[in-house]
């Protein structure tokens, strides 16, 4: 349809690859409504102390493990202001989920993007570039593999004292290294393209070869390892700060809200039904928008 | 004569995610006993489809229907065991690329059993005989050693004179030959066509032969029919259709072959060359099997000289693996060269930096043979086109480079609409007008077409060769052009230049090099080249090369034609100046 429009205009912008992917991702509604209810989640957790008159640490002893008001099974006590419900020592959950959130959606995004950014780009160059270069890149990939990831991040957490960024750094630093190898692999098979060589016939230095033309035709496989990464990183992080390496109380996160709640699953399934619930359709987000990516990369998809 | 094979009103669609495709359009055909049909037409025609439809091979999402009978018996759309009898023993097929058509993990002896003993009750020690027999009747030398062998062990000829065997050992009616040629080399061409010949001639056998080449069906076929989007345009004998051709699309497939005397105007040598191209090597490693196997060195371009002039075309003809690739990749500075000299416009490259090499591309561009394979699949062929523009030009704004985009877009025949398309959007032909308008953006002085116009059908070929001729006679540009069809190089060149497993045989003037071949190598290729002129193919006498290319890794392979000096192992056999211009190298 544009094609037809744009073929009776005389003078024809050319658009970019990134312009198309833009408008297939456009077009894509599981996609585009997963953005939607993520950027939801996002601006509620924003703004949680505004949504809620109760604070993320504010303890009420009236309100021990209550049901929301509007819980439909029996529980031992209701707390009709709180929509959620409260907890074991009677802090709203709502709020506690919210600031939760906070915590996984930025360990969550901040480290997968950490880790995707490293992994391409390494693994693209190594991958390309080849020979000696390729061997001593991945060596030290391959030691890095070798660490005990809970050792190194006792190591790290000695060395630097406790901090909320060393958990990126942590995660990150260990995220990438498969990235990496994924990427390497890709770029080995892409390298003997003709479409490369063509490149280079063309006069298209190094760095501009493997920025737009080596990424761009890896990027199903990442997509796919991202959308596996985002959940991973989560998950770790609350592994994390069950050995207290992590977020400490009373700050929380979805992980750790998710394993309290786990161990009060029978007397009070709201403590785990809310962090699981959104926790649950972040990550659905998070597929469907890696799927959309992943196809609105690819021109030869319908 | 009685109908061995009798198609009436054959139709054939297909259910794509686009809608149906109607592939074969009412098609009617007869094939009589012991008489060769030659069927030709374009890729897309559906002159494949036809025959696997005949015979209940179609895809999955494709529907049938009309009639087929063979020997006056209703086989189309007739229960999968009743057709298993007649494939593969009354009727049997030869497919184009034999290395997918052979069984990857069976012997080549065992294969070629496999329809005897399956079709004609013969104990497995008579099968052997009568399989061993039938390499012998193919040509395949120490055959009984190449019944031990895995279809990978054999080269390409090789495995087609295989799928032949197999395809014949049964005694068939009828041989189903679907471009059985397309993907090997002339002279194995040649001798693949002549076994084809003999199996008419001496078994009695008819051949129904596929092709998109003119030249192939001229010599063998009796009658043929030509196909054109699905439907038959013209049949008739085979002199009548190509002496007499009635339809306009018949006329423009044949007017599509280069013939003599189509060369272009000489150019004048004036002042030092462009490019001065010295005892060029290039070498590989090849690790043999094994983990404790040697490396050895292929020497794929084992001393290659030349220069080339300003506006001048130097033709590169030789067969897969004489090197013609690699030499033109390590002279554009694609790949890193083992010895001699590459000097452009008396600046040696050797003394060039990578990033002076990278400039440097501005003057030398290449088109590559798979024009689908050399454009990124994921960048519009506008973005495509404009990239050397905007690798060697920088300085450039975004504005000029889209003009000269479509201007150059406009130049080689494509839309400048089209600007935001997609590879995969557009045929093969234009396509390799985008290929060509990437190289050409730049105002190149040389240009490489490696292969540029093989892999496609032969009326685009012509358009796209003319283009190219426009192209340099506005420009200048030098041209290096390499394939391995003698005559569409000698449409294009000034000087051909004659390569050998990595050296040069025969370099000389188009002319005297098509009118007076000296090396046995160059007689043999010209020789190997159909015309599409059935009188002229029949009676033609062929110097046949016996055999495959030796394999480069061999020694003694630079001798194949001087045996005189096998005792010298490493002898190189020299260049002789045999008339002015005209170099040739030592033979017996």
């Amino acid at each position: 349809m544009s094609q037809n429009l744009s073929a009776a205009l005389p003078e024809l912008k050319g658009r970019s690859q990134w312009v198309d992917a833009r408008a297939r991702l456009l077009r894509n509604r599981a996609a585009m409504a997963s953005i939607v209810i993520l950027g939801i989640i996002v601006f509620l957790a924003m703004f949680a102390p505004l949504l809620s008159p109760y604070a993320y640490d504010e303890v009420n002893y009236d309100l021990i493990s209550c049901a929301p008001g509007w819980w439909p099974f029996e529980a031992m006590c209701t707390a009709p202001g709180n929509i959620f419900g409260t907890d074991a020592i009677g802090r709203d959950i709502f709020v506690r989920v919210l600031y939760g959130a906070r915590v996984s959606l930025a360990v969550g995004l901040v480290a997968t993007i950490v880790s995707l950014v490293i992994g391409v780009l390494y693994g693209a160059t190594a991958g390309y570039l080849g020979g000696r270069i390729d061997d001593l890149m991945m060596r030290v990939v391959d030691v890095l593999y070798s660490l005990p990831f809970i050792f190194f991040v006792i190591i790290l957490m000695v060395v630097f004292d406790r901090n909320f960024i060393l958990l990126f750094v942590a995660i990150g630093a260990v995220e990438w290294l498969t990235m990496a190898r994924i990427v390497r692999g890709q770029t080995l098979s892409i390298k003997q393209k003709e479409f490369i060589e063509a490149a280079r016939a063309a006069g298209v230095g190094p760095f501009s070869i493997i920025t737009r033309h080596v990424i761009p035709n890896v990027v199903g496989p990442v997509v796919v390892y991202v959308t596996l990464t985002v959940p991973t990183v989560i998950l770790m992080e609350s592994f994390l700060s069950f050995l207290g390496l992590g977020i400490q109380e009373p700050l929380t996160s979805w992980g750790v809200l998710i394993s309290d709640g786990a161990d009060q699953m029978e007397t009070a399934p709201w403590m785990l039904l809310f962090p699981a619930l959104f926790m649950a359709v972040t990550l659905f987000c998070f597929n469907f928008i890696g799927d959309g990516l992943r196809d609105a990369m690819d021109p030869k998809d319908r | 004569m009685s109908a061995l094979l009798e198609i009436t009103d054959l139709n054939v669609h297909f259910a794509t995610p686009d809608g149906d495709v109607h592939a074969v359009k009412n098609a009617s055909l007869s094939i009589s006993e012991s008489e060769c049909l030659g069927i030709v037409g374009e890729s897309g025609s559906g002159k494949s489809q036809l025959f696997l439809a005949a015979f209940g091979l179609l895809a999955g999402n494709g529907r049938a229907s009309g009639s087929v009978k063979y020997r006056g018996r209703e086989i189309l759309g007739a229960p999968t065991p009743q057709l298993n009898t007649l494939r593969g023993s009354a009727v049997t097929m030869i497919f184009q690329d034999p290395l997918t058509s052979l069984t990857p993990h069976m012997k080549i002896g065992a294969q070629i059993m496999e329809a005897l003993v399956l079709h004609r009750n013969v104990s497995r020690e008579e099968a052997r005989i009568r399989a061993r027999e039938m390499l012998d009747y193919v040509r395949i030398p120490e055959s009984a050693q190449r019944m031990r062998q895995y279809p990978h062990e054999l080269s390409g000829g090789m495995r087609q004179r295989v799928m032949i065997a197999m395809a014949t050992i049964t005694g068939p009616d009828l041989i189903i030959a679907d471009e059985p040629t397309t993907a090997l080399d002339v002279t194995v061409q040649a001798q693949i066509l002549e076994i084809l010949r003999s199996l008419k001639q001496d078994r009695k056998t008819a051949i129904a032969l596929v092709s998109h080449d003119m030249g192939v069906i001229a010599g063998l076929a009796d009658r043929v029919q030509v196909m054109r989007y699905g439907e038959i345009v013209e049949s008739g004998p085979v002199d009548d259709v190509f002496y007499a051709p009635r339809h306009d699309y018949t006329r423009m497939l044949l007017d599509a072959i280069p013939k003599a005397g189509e060369m272009p105007a000489p150019v004048t040598a004036v002042g030092a060359p462009l490019l001065t191209v010295d005892d060029l090597q290039v070498s590989f490693p090849v690790k043999e099997k094994g983990l404790f196997g040697k490396t050895r060195t292929l020497r794929a371009v084992d001393g290659i000289s030349f220069t080339l002039h300003q506006g001048e075309t130097l033709g590169v003809v030789g067969e897969s693996g004489c090197g013609k690739s690699t030499l033109a990749r390590a002279v554009l500075q694609l790949l890193p060269k083992t010895g001699g000299r590459v000097v452009w416009l008396g600046r040696d490259l050797d003394t060039a930096t990578q990033n002076d090499i990278r400039k440097l591309r501005q003057d030398f561009q290449i088109v590559f043979q798979d024009p689908l394979a050399s454009l990124d699949p994921r960048m519009p062929v506008g973005v495509s086109i404009a990239e050397p523009l905007k690798a060697l030009e920088p300085h450039l704004t975004g504005e000029t480079v889209r003009e000269r985009a479509r201007g150059i877009m406009q130049r080689v025949g494509l839309d400048p609409a089209w600007i935001n398309r997609y590879p995969h959007e557009l045929s093969g032909g234009q396509n390799q007008r985008v290929g060509l308008a990437r190289a050409m953006i730049v105002n190149p002085q040389m240009l490489v077409c490696d292969e540029a116009v093989s892999a496609l059908d032969v009326s685009i070929q012509a358009q796209i060769v003319a283009l190219i001729r426009d192209l340099q006679a506005e420009t200048r540009m030098s041209l290096i052009f390499i394939s391995h069809d003698l005559s569409v190089v000698r449409r294009l060149s000034h000087r051909v230049m004659v390569l050998y497993l990595g050296r040069v045989v025969e370099m000389a003037p188009s002319e005297a090099l098509y009118a007076d071949p000296r090396h046995p190598y160059t007689r043999a290729l010209l020789s190997a080249v159909l015309t599409p002129d059935p009188r002229a193919e029949r009676a033609r006498k062929r110097e046949l090369l016996t055999g495959d290319l030796p394999s480069p890794l061999d020694p003694k392979a630079q001798l194949s034609f001087l045996a005189s000096k096998l005792d010298q192992p490493g002898y190189r056999p020299k260049l002789i100046e045999v008339a002015p211009g005209h170099f040739a190298a030592e033979h017996d």
